[in-house]
């Protein structure tokens, strides 16, 4: 390895104070403000998480009231899913890599970018608001009637956050799809870019075509609370099975919208840990699209016992099979990649195998959910509740820690420590699994989902449910110490501290604020080693 | 039905349980036998294969769809009640759930059935979206405000099963509980003797039906001004618009509700809406009523 110098000039050094924070265009500080942005939203929808196991550890409701408990499972679900999962891994790696990436020296319109941040931390505050006038008690999924007529608490606030926040999603994956179609240096090609932008660019695609569904349906709902329009009432004629209808088209695809950026950044984790390209390139990528395009057909398999008819579900049953299968696909891509690999043991690595593990019992256990009749019997139950953390906290949480270690040297020019990113990484994989794995059996033995009280035979696998809970939470904490510490003390990383392939290891860490010295020309396919012999390519 | 979803539960399990351990199985012997040796190894470089490809997408294509038409048809059965069924109203509320027999019994959060008897629920809810769920019996269905949604069960063990409400229904929602009980048929026609004041559900119904002045309209000699009801249950009639319509629990209770929606071909739209005048549970007797008028023989149903 060559000489490690920190460059003079980078990103980071180029402007100080806060108004060169809360003004720059450079889509690296953009991400690292919403890196700060998405942080804090985790550990407040975390907190919940750890009041909602604690009252959980014993069957009787006496920690917390019931009013409290289900305002406390609705705002963990609002602040995870729109405020940390949806952004979390489009927003701060998107914006940092996209660019990067494809060799340009910003997003296609980096005001845009920036606004799209702002836009999201208006909606943050409105959703913060509603939790502090009092909190909301719907459940994420503000099904009517119960949402419109019968809640008192803040939906219209919470319902209009989120609103406002489908903006900086539309925005941000605009900018995404402009950049990735009209920005890419001479020579990168489609099927040269590393796997994250196609998965990048499929996600962009969902948010664009998603978030107006999501964006009217809580307006319905606002609306019908607050002038009593007929929409979803029955008693006025509505239909409170429209609702769910809208709400899943979008939510469903959200949950790609969640997975999708974790699984391109699993691609470039396993790539680089292996030092070798991704088995079946094209099959990946083409998988991202496929889970992008079926991903919107498939939303009626939420609602096979609400009222749904016995043909509909049929096809929807069939169509989430399929959906299945491009996941599946990538799983087995993945694998192969090790063989014949350099086999790295490094923590980035960790994670993924932690996310192909914990993905992989997160869509076999959408297969029981796919087939109606075992559906109609863990829907809604505490089944249900595990096979989404597992896609989602297993899946996405995974793979955005494992691309914050793998590229945070390139983020902050400095290397953190090892031993302890292991530990941590190993401390997330058991607490994880010791929280949610009980939880696929609470469900099989009928516990329903939102319950503030359960019957007594439930309570030694909640018990396990909430120690694990506790060691997830130690888990997620020490990341925060080491990488803060890193930041100061760290030693220096260099430009390409894995030996990896791929634009963003070309430049120096941290880059400089344009991206490169000179706009890169590729000649190399992607992940091709050893690495093609570019000027500042340090292998 | 609950082992019929139970085999299809555990094929998946099993299922889950190959594909879980070969994926595990195999990272794990690649990471230790392909483990990096020295800091600037790189790997063989291999693009991919085709027919490996293939094979991964097939197999798992073909598993699924075996599964698919496992979990629909054992869902067909599921869906399809027999034709003799012993029937009960289920009215949903926050938070509790209330049950009327049709001899008249009444029960809140606790439903008395015989063993071995094929149960239909005819199930509404005057709020907000319920959804009834009794995990020893394998079944969960929404219980949906303005609709009649019908689910049935045949108990094969005599016991007390738990009840839950498994829709996020509000404040007391994990309070919305009760016990199905199963009883051998003996201490079944004991506990239905125990006691039903009011009479029979579609008496009930037939005294509303006075006190509402129904009859004044609906009279079984076709010279009413509202059409005749004896028989009507279940046929087919003509509307207005042209459209047909069968004669269900919820065409009645539309009917009584929003009147000049299907307007039966050949009568006015002058029957004054209902709506806010009864509940819930008057329109199940009501519903109850018209289904127990047989059609006279010597009266010709319209």
């Amino acid at each position: 390895m060559a000489t490690v110098v920190h460059p003079a000039r980078h990103y980071l050094n180029d402007g100080y104070g806060i108004s060169s924070w809360l003004l720059t265009r450079d889509h690296k500080r953009i991400a690292l403000l919403y890196l700060a942005a998405v942080t804090f939203f985790f550990f407040v929808g975390g907190a919940m998480a750890v009041m909602i196991r604690l009252e959980l550890a014993t069957p009787v409701g006496d920690l917390v009231t019931d009013e409290t408990y289900n305002k406390l499972f609705t705002m963990h679900g609002v602040m995870m899913v729109f405020f940390f999962l949806i952004p979390v891994i489009p927003a701060v790696l998107g914006n940092f890599l996209v660019p990067i990436m494809i060799g340009a020296k910003d997003l296609a319109f980096p005001k845009i970018n920036l606004l799209s941040w702002y836009i999201y931390i208006i909606g943050g505050l409105f959703t913060l608001y509603a939790l502090v006038a009092g909190g909301v008690d719907t459940g994420w999924t503000f099904y009517t009637p119960f949402s419109t007529v019968a809640s008192t608490t803040n939906v219209v606030p919470t319902a209009l956050g989120i609103f406002i926040t489908g903006f900086s999603s539309i925005l941000t994956g605009l900018n995404f799809i402009v950049t990735i179609h009209r920005m890419r240096a001479p020579g990168m090609t489609w099927f040269r870019m590393p796997l994250f932008l196609w998965s990048t660019y499929a996600t962009s695609l969902i948010n664009v075509l998603g978030t107006p569904v999501i964006a009217i349906t809580v307006l319905l709902v606002a609306a019908e609370r607050v002038f009593h329009f007929g929409f979803f009432d029955p008693r006025v004629g509505g239909d409170p099975v429209l609702f769910q209808h809208l709400f899943w088209f979008y939510s469903h695809p959200a949950v790609y919208i969640m997975v999708l950026p974790a699984m391109g950044v699993i691609s470039e984790l396993v790539a680089a840990g292996c030092r070798k390209p991704v088995f079946g390139y094209s099959f990946v990528a083409f998988a991202s699209l496929a889970i992008a395009v079926l991903g919107f057909l498939v939303w009626g398999h939420h609602m096979f016992v609400a009222g749904e008819s016995v043909y509909s579900a049929l096809i929807f049953s069939i169509l989430s099979f399929l959906v299945a299968i491009p996941s599946a696909v990538k799983v087995f891509n993945w694998t192969a990649t090790m063989y014949k690999g350099s086999v790295s043991w490094e923590t980035p690595m960790l994670y993924a195998y932690g996310f192909i593990g914990l993905f992989t019992i997160g869509g076999l256990t959408g297969l029981f959910l796919a087939a109606i009749a075992v559906d109609v019997h863990v829907t809604d139950t505490y089944f249900v509740i595990a096979h989404f953390h597992y896609i989602m906290v297993g899946g996405t949480i995974m793979g955005y820690l494992g691309g914050l270690h793998y590229w945070w040297p390139k983020i902050s020019g400095r290397l953190y420590n090892e031993g302890l990113a292991k530990l941590s990484a190993g401390i997330i994989f058991v607490g994880f699994n010791l929280t949610f794995f009980p939880q696929f059996v609470l469900g099989y033995l009928g516990m329903p989902r939102r319950y503030h009280a359960y019957p007594p035979e439930f309570q030694v696998l909640n018990v396990l449910s909430s120690a694990g809970a506790s060691i997830l939470g130690v888990g997620y904490l020490i990341p925060m110490v080491y990488l803060m510490w890193s930041l100061r003390y760290g030693r220096l990383a260099g430009s390409n501290p894995w030996g990896a392939v791929g634009l963003e290891w070309t430049t120096s860490s941290p880059p400089p604020t344009e991206n490169f010295a000179e706009t890169p020309v590729v000649t190399w396919d992607p992940y091709e080693y050893p690495a093609a012999d570019v000027e500042g390519h340090v292998a | 039905m609950a082992w019929r979803v139970d085999a299809l539960y555990f094929f998946l399990l099993a299922i889950s349980a190959f594909f879980g351990l070969l994926i595990a199985g195999l990272i794990v012997y690649y990471a230790v036998k392909f483990h990096r040796r020295t800091p600037d190894q790189i790997g063989t470089q291999i693009h991919g294969g085709m027919a490996l490809e293939v094979t991964w997408t097939v197999i798992p294509l073909m598993i699924t769809m075996v599964i698919f038409v496992w979990g629909a048809s054992v869902y067909f059965a599921m869906a399809r009640p027999p034709d003799e069924t012993l029937n009960i109203y289920v009215v949903g509320k926050q938070w509790m759930w209330k049950f009327q027999h049709l001899d008249g019994q009444r029960e809140i959060n606790e439903l008395h059935v015989p063993v071995g008897r094929a149960v239909k629920l005819i199930t509404t809810s005057e709020d907000v979206i319920h959804d009834f769920f009794v995990p020893a019996f394998r079944m969960k269905a929404d219980v949906i405000p303005g609709r009649y949604v019908s689910i049935w069960f045949q108990p094969t063990k005599p016991g007390r099963y738990h009840l839950f409400c498994a829709e996020y229904c509000g404040t007391r929602h994990s309070g919305m509980i009760g016990e199905v009980v199963v009883m051998e048929p003996s201490e079944y026609q004991a506990w239905l003797s125990g006691g039903a004041p009011e009479g029979s559900l579609a008496s009930t119904g037939a005294k509303l039906f006075a006190d509402l002045a129904c009859n004044t309209c609906h009279r079984p000699d076709a010279q009413g001004r509202g059409p005749v009801l004896e028989g009507l249950f279940g046929q087919t009639v003509r509307l207005q618009s042209g459209e047909t319509v069968t004669v269900d629990e919820a065409y009645v209770r539309e009917s009584i509700l929003t009147p000049s929606a299907k307007i039966t071909a050949g009568f006015q739209p002058i029957m004054p809406t209902f709506q806010g005048l009864v509940t819930e549970e008057q329109l199940l007797a009501l519903i109850e009523y018209v289904k127990s008028l047989h059609g006279l023989p010597q009266v010709e149903s319209r």
